[in-house]
């Protein structure tokens, strides 16, 4: 009955094999990650001292537009579905996801949405240059004509974290073996199930948005454009309406790996289980009524400012739930340092930060001054880079023994985490200083009172993206000639995945297994 | 073991002494600016105050959770032979670290929000200023006063492209700043021409989206005369990082005196519109104008950017009719980024830069546009 | 054609989310608008102001003066000349006042203009009632042509106390591509 994968390319290209499917949405993401690093690199570059040196402020716009979209859209996102289509089954007793087939649909289409997103590059006027969050009428009447290619790529990425969002809702409601209560499913899979939510609420919500924008771009309607009795400000809402769920789309999974891992290093249960569940639940819903904060300075009502500097601050108490959950863990727990706990320790402490900058943001009149500087800039990295990032890095490092049946070199993950760690900080950190000495984002030039800091900035930007040569380095060499790991891997670890053999067969838990 | 100690420790106070006796330490500490502005005027001080209480409160908390993380991390390590312990929940716990962080919030909340409700209040303003962004200058207009300029970044292009010595306001210089009387409280009406910007003085705190179509409004008081500069907070294209902001803060009296030079100016200006300049003077301003309001986009050799920006050297418009080339520049071309220059630029500027791009990069048409004729055109004749 | 709700609790729960994200979507383009435009109408976010307003009660409030002030600005690519004729008066609350702005075309092309208004303070916008304007329509001039543009208001008697300034912004807008030689022909001013 049970048989393995195909042979050659069309093995992976008919693949419906969970497995086979994360390990393709890890490896893309990867690429992007790589990509949109490549971006980033060009902006620290031509940041690295005042004055235009390397790019022409035009591209330069090009580079922090596709430095995000790819980011966002095909590093981090793609990357939690990877490790969703990898462990949620597995966590959760089923022999694969409830929808394979819509598995390899949502995923082929990625690398044609982003090969269209980069095609933009190479096309008359070049490619998107209005920043990733796109602001009409910059975007729409001002726009470079490859934005309607832009339009497209992101109706195709918003269509496969649907389905993914579909796929992974359905997995987890109906394929769960037997006396798996969902107060008994790991944090991951909760996360992920809120995750899936999000996705489904707020993607068609982006795709309206973008729908809107072709509209008035091709077809005379007035959304975004005064002119016809429509308003920039809409487009804002409406962006934003997406864009603050989108956050935690970004991070909400990175809880859950986090919250897999620290219990198995501290050798003691996830302090809290419960409220953890119950606090990602209020930080997602309340993503949905704090939107306005990114736009404080557009010119709401007072009462609007009062109402979402209230609200984004309540988000905090959920969130500060959290991280006293994992300090609680650690507490009187038998600790080691293995690289996946190394990741989540600097992912607890540097997402707090991340955090306390984001309380600052809260504070409306203070904004006023934050508001598009570096010190934003610094915030949402301090959130997005050691969130998403480090927590992804952490449950490569965790679950990597059990996917390809090897271990990883530790000594190396350890080098990796200490470049990575060091590199995060020199880049970030003095991004808050350079933001409140007065240097708006997304320029490509400076005044000298900020040269310092963007000097450092730019050293620390090489210095984390060679981390990332030595991680990739690792992940093949682990694959290609590491040791053999044991089916556990870990000291004891906690979770119906570690009951598989290393490496996991092609087809798990063809016969439920039984949960106590 | 104790010796090595106690000579870092004198090493280092030594080397503590020689940076705190150095002179160079307050230039360092200038050069290295690390923190929010105070600004000058009452709500950027307020805004300062919030922002270094949150700062607090963040290092405090930090201290807090940290501390017990690293402490739990250096003392509950296997390395140390811990066995480790089984608790994974306290109810009253959970609810004591969701009470405390609560009244933390409202402690936090309740002052942001009455500096909010004082920001905006811009009631009883004493001066208004309409600040109409544009791609990529800011023009001004001082309200009841007939007073209305564009205001352009002056930094040559040579210091941008590394050709020259990078001077201290490097970015943040204007050829016209906005000048404002002290110790008034002035209403700042913000609005663009094309896409959004931002209007951002952080000494002031005034940091306001211009939206093409919508009005916004923001105030200051400012106490202390001075020079402020801020710059554009917004996207808004190519040169998003090349619209600086400088406003020149003056008595009272001086400001009366700017507002008459101003309308002197303008009256000057009016008249030589009515003289005839010739051809050596124009393109010489001409080549003033070309690389302060033109040169961004077709550059200063005039071979613009292809598929973006077209060449202005052999264009049909620089050796086509005169009279099309006068009406591109004073109204712009429809659904490009080739903007109407006709209220930016005066009638005599619009002739010279006519006049250079007519005769520059061996266009050479021999021809020149008097203001005269620009004035003309102006008028539909 | 007979469509039954599925058995295999995997399809229905697939069904459902997908009606979801439909359902979304057509929330983000359908109602997410509307109810934003709603919601600036009765906030006055944004500064919009309303639609065309009948009288309904004339009483001068002559204990109180509000002063109005008329801003212009022509958005990019319009050449108009565009301005108003006064920069500010003193109305009464309830005072029937009256603006001229002034327009004229100085390019070759005919053309036509929207002009979109916006005030400030915000609160405002739902106290200050137009019973006239231009705004109401697209203005065309022919080449060369210029035009009086009138506008007729009204400062609501309920005007909130502590608001003593009203800022009436009009930004003009180039729409001649939205009309056919036609259609501007015969909205076209007569001109002066």
């Amino acid at each position: 009955m049970a048989h393995g994968p195909a042979k050659g390319f069309t093995r992976w290209l008919y693949t419906t094999n969970h497995k086979d499917i994360g390990s393709m949405y890890l490896w893309f993401s990867f690429a992007m990650f790589f990509l949109g690093g490549m971006f980033a690199l060009v902006i620290r570059a031509e940041l690295f001292q005042p004055g235009l040196q390397i790019v022409e402020p035009n591209f330069f716009n090009q580079m922090t537009t596709m430095h995000g979209l790819v980011m966002v859209f095909g590093a981090v996102m793609p990357a939690f579905v990877g490790l969703a289509n990898w462990m949620v089954p597995l966590m959760i007793g089923a022999p694969d996801m409830a929808l394979p087939r819509m598995n390899n649909w949502s995923f082929w289409i990625l690398p044609f949405a982003f090969a269209m997103l980069s095609s933009t590059l190479f096309m008359q006027g070049g490619a998107p240059n209005f920043g990733w969050t796109f602001y009409a009428p910059l975007s729409t009447t001002y726009a470079p004509p490859s934005v309607t290619f832009f339009i497209f790529a992101i109706h195709i990425m918003g269509a496969s974290s649907i389905m993914g969002a579909i796929n992974i809702i359905a997995t987890i409601l109906n394929m769960r073996a037997p006396g798996m209560t969902l107060m008994k499913m790991p944090l991951f899979v909760w996360t992920w199930l809120i995750t899936a939510f999000l996705l489904i609420a707020v993607m068609p919500v982006l795709a309206g948005v973008v729908t809107m924008m072709l509209m008035d771009i091709h077809f005379g309607t007035s959304f975004f454009d005064a002119a016809g009795g429509g308003d920039p400000v809409l487009f804002q809402h409406v962006f934003w309406f997406f864009g603050h769920p989108e956050v935690y789309i970004m991070i909400l999974p990175a809880f859950g790996i986090v919250s897999a891992i620290i219990p198995t290093f501290a050798r003691k249960p996830l302090f809290g289980y419960a409220s953890m569940v119950y606090a990602t639940a209020a930080i997602a819903i309340l993503s949905f009524v704090v939107w306005a904060h990114h736009m404080f300075t557009v010119g709401m009502p007072i009462a609007g400012e009062l109402f979402f500097m209230w609200a984004t601050m309540l988000i905090s108490v959920p969130t500060g739930v959290k991280v006293f959950n994992w300090v609680a863990t650690m507490f009187k727990g038998s600790m080691t340092f293995e690289t996946p706990m190394l990741f989540s320790i600097a992912f607890v402490i540097l997402f707090t930060i991340g955090g306390f900058s984001g309380l600052m943001l809260a504070i409306a009149p203070a904004d006023f001054q934050y508001h598009d500087t570096y010190f934003v800039v610094a915030h949402f990295h301090y959130v997005l880079v050691p969130g998403a990032i480090f927590s992804i890095t952490a449950g490569v490092y965790y679950w990597l023994p059990k996917w390809c049946g090897n271990m990883y070199n530790e000594t190396m993950g350890k080098i990796h985490f200490w470049l990575a760690f060091i590199g995060l900080n020199v880049t970030f950190f003095p991004m808050h200083f350079s933001g409140l000495a007065g240097m708006p984002r997304r320029i490509p030039d400076y005044n000298l009172m900020f040269a310092d800091w963007n000097m450092i900035s730019s050293v620390g930007a090489f210095l984390f993206g060679a981390a990332q040569v030595v991680f990739l380095y690792n992940v093949i060499a682990t694959i290609v000639s590491g040791k053999k790991a044991t089916d556990e891997v870990w000291d004891n670890p906690e979770g119906l995945e570690w009951t598989v053999a290393s490496p996991a067969p092609y087809h798990t838990f063809a016969e439920p297994p039984e949960v106590k | 073991m104790l010796k090595t100690a106690r000579g870092l420790c004198a090493w280092m106070l030594g080397f503590m002494c020689l940076l705190v006796a150095s002179s160079a330490l307050a230039e360092e500490a200038e050069r290295w600016k690390f923190n929010m502005t105070p600004g000058v005027t009452p709500v950027s001080q307020d805004v300062y105050g919030l922002h270094m209480q949150m700062f607090w409160w963040c290092v405090g908390i930090g201290v807090v959770v940290f501390g017990v993380m690293f402490v739990s991390m250096f003392l509950h390590r296997k390395s140390r032979g811990v066995k480790p312990a089984n608790f994974h929940e306290s109810t009253w716990l959970e609810l004591l670290w969701t009470a405390i962080p609560f009244v933390i919030l409202i402690l936090m909340g309740i002052p942001a929000s009455k500096s909010l409700i004082e920001l905006y209040d811009t009631e009883k303003s004493e001066v208004d200023v309409l600040i109409t962004g544009y791609q990529w200058r800011w023009k001004y207009e001082i309200l009841g006063e007939d007073v209305s300029f564009f205001s352009n970044l002056s930094t040559p292009r040579d210091q941008i492209e590394g050709h020259a010595e990078k001077s201290a306001n490097y970015l943040l210089e204007v050829d016209e700043p906005l000048v404002l009387p002290v110790g008034k409280k002035i209403r700042f009406l913000v609005t663009a021409s094309d896409v959004i910007h931002n209007w951002w003085v952080p000494a002031f705190a005034v940091k306001r989206d211009a939206i093409p179509g919508f009005i916004n409004d923001s105030w200051a008081k400012i106490e202390e005369p001075g020079i402020y500069r801020g710059q554009c907070a917004e996207l808004c294209g190519k040169d998003h990082g090349f619209m600086p902001i400088v406003v020149d803060v003056r008595s009272e009296a001086d400001y009366r005196a700017w507002l008459d030079e101003k309308k002197a100016a303008a009256a000057a200006l009016a008249e030589l519109t009515e003289k005839t300049f010739t051809f050596d003077e124009l393109y010489a301003k001409g080549e003033e104008i070309y690389n302060r309001s033109c040169a961004a986009c077709h550059l200063a050799d005039g071979e613009g950017v292809p598929g973006v920006f077209p060449a202005l050297k052999g264009s049909p418009v620089a050796v086509g009719p005169i009279d099309h080339h006068i009406d591109v520049v004073v109204n712009g071309v429809a659904g490009t980024a080739m903007q109407a220059f006709g209220e930016q630029l005066s009638e005599v500027d619009i002739a010279a830069v006519v006049t250079y791009e007519r005769n520059a990069w061996g266009n050479n048409m021999g021809d020149l546009a008097q203001p005269l004729d620009i004035y003309n055109h102006k008028q539909g004749k | 054609m007979n469509l039954s709700w599925p058995n295999n609790p995997i399809t229905a729960l697939s069904v459902k989310l997908g009606l979801t994200v439909c359902g979304m979507f057509v929330f983000a383009i359908w109602i997410m608008p509307p109810l934003y435009d709603a919601f600036c109408d009765i906030t006055g976010l944004n500064g919009k102001t309303g639609d065309k307003y009948e009288v309904v009660d004339t009483a001068v409030d002559t204990s109180r003066v509000i002063n109005v002030q008329f801003v212009a600005t022509n958005n990019e690519g319009m050449p108009w000349k565009f301005g108003p004729e006064i920069k500010q008066m003193s109305v009464h609350p309830g005072e029937q006042a009256m603006i001229n702005y002034l327009a004229s075309n100085p390019t070759g092309n005919d053309m036509v203009g929207q002009a979109i208004p916006s005030l400030v303070p915000y609160k405002a916008a739902n106290f200050f009632h137009k019973t006239e304007c231009f705004c109401f329509e697209q203005q065309a001039l022919l080449a060369g042509k210029d035009a009086i543009l009138p506008m007729m208001f009204i400062v609501d008697q309920d005007i909130p106390e502590h608001i003593k300034t009203i800022t009436l912004s009009y930004t003009l807008f180039d729409v001649t591509d939205r009309f056919s030689k036609d259609e501007l022909l015969s909205m076209a001013h007569d001109g002066l």
